[in-house]
């Protein structure tokens, strides 16, 4: 017997995680992680909801979340080879000209 | 018995995305994140969510992160470069941090909830596959028009740009080449 408390500090603690890697990483690629930590800590929320109220709609929630979250990162990385190809850098410092 | 598996793998969990932020080489940080979400699976196993489960480990750390590791293979990404923070993170970011963090203590000593019985819910393939074919067709149809409309994206956006002549009035508004 787990309490739903502890699932939701888990899931709160990943989530922080991606925040801080978000916020304190400068490498393009390692900040796209960081967004995909933090949807997966909202996914183990949406589960454990889904167990603690027995509506199977979050489970089915995470699939979607799952999904949109495979989409973003097929469009997410081509546009970071795109932008390599332009920039010829990953740092996100060095990406902050809308042209070229 | 269930307390001890979350704990130890919460444990593995938190520790891989500890680490995630610590290397500074991108692979190391997708290689952690795999060890995450691998953990998180076993969680969503607890939770009687099998099918979860399953795809959390097909898609997300099979398909989404192999993508991640060919990325950073294809971009020969290498040791990240470290730069000033910003005062304005700092300033907002450590009361923020404390808030969160006395949040959670008194919400986790505070409000004793109910314990989540471990296979209470069956959320196994079968009963999520006719939820989402019944109750939940359209969202899932529209899901795979956005999953074609993003590899359609994708190929777009990564396909090399096609060379295009530079004419006489392309040199009108390019006026400074570096």
């Amino acid at each position: 017997m787990v309490p739903l408390s502890y699932y939701l500090v888990l899931s709160a603690i990943l989530f922080a995680c991606g925040v801080l890697g978000f916020l304190l990483k400068r490498n393009i690629i390692t900040i796209f992680m960081s967004i995909e930590l933090m949807l997966n800590g909202v996914n183990l929320s949406f589960v454990a909801f889904a167990s603690q109220w027995h509506a199977l709609s979050g489970q089915i929630f995470v699939f979607f979340v799952m999904v949109v979250a495979a989409a973003e990162a097929a469009v997410g990385l081509a546009i970071i080879i795109s932008v390599y190809r332009t920039r010829d850098t990953l740092n996100v410092d060095r990406v902050d000209l809308l042209k070229l | 018995m269930h307390l001890a598996l979350f704990l130890v793998f919460g444990i593995v969990c938190v520790a891989g995305a500890v680490n995630l932020l610590i290397q500074s080489h991108p692979i190391q940080s997708a290689l952690s994140l795999i060890v995450v979400m691998a953990s998180l699976a076993v969680e969503y196993l607890l939770l009687g969510a099998e099918f979860v489960a399953a795809v959390q480990v097909i898609v997300y750390a099979g398909a989404i992160m192999v993508l991640f590791v060919f990325v950073i293979m294809l971009l020969n990404a290498g040791e990240e470069e470290r730069s000033q923070g910003s005062h304005i993170a700092l300033l907002l970011g450590l009361p923020s941090l404390l808030l969160v963090g006395v949040l959670l203590a008194w919400s986790v000593t505070h409000h004793a909830t109910d314990s989540v019985r471990v296979g209470s819910l069956y959320g196994d393939p079968r009963t999520i596959g006719k939820l989402l074919f019944t109750q939940y067709l359209l969202p899932f149809e529209i899901t795979s028009l956005l999953i074609l409309i993003a590899i359609m994206g994708a190929v777009v956006l990564a396909s090399k740009p096609e060379v295009t002549p530079v004419g006489p009035a392309s040199g009108l508004t390019t006026g400074k080449e570096k």
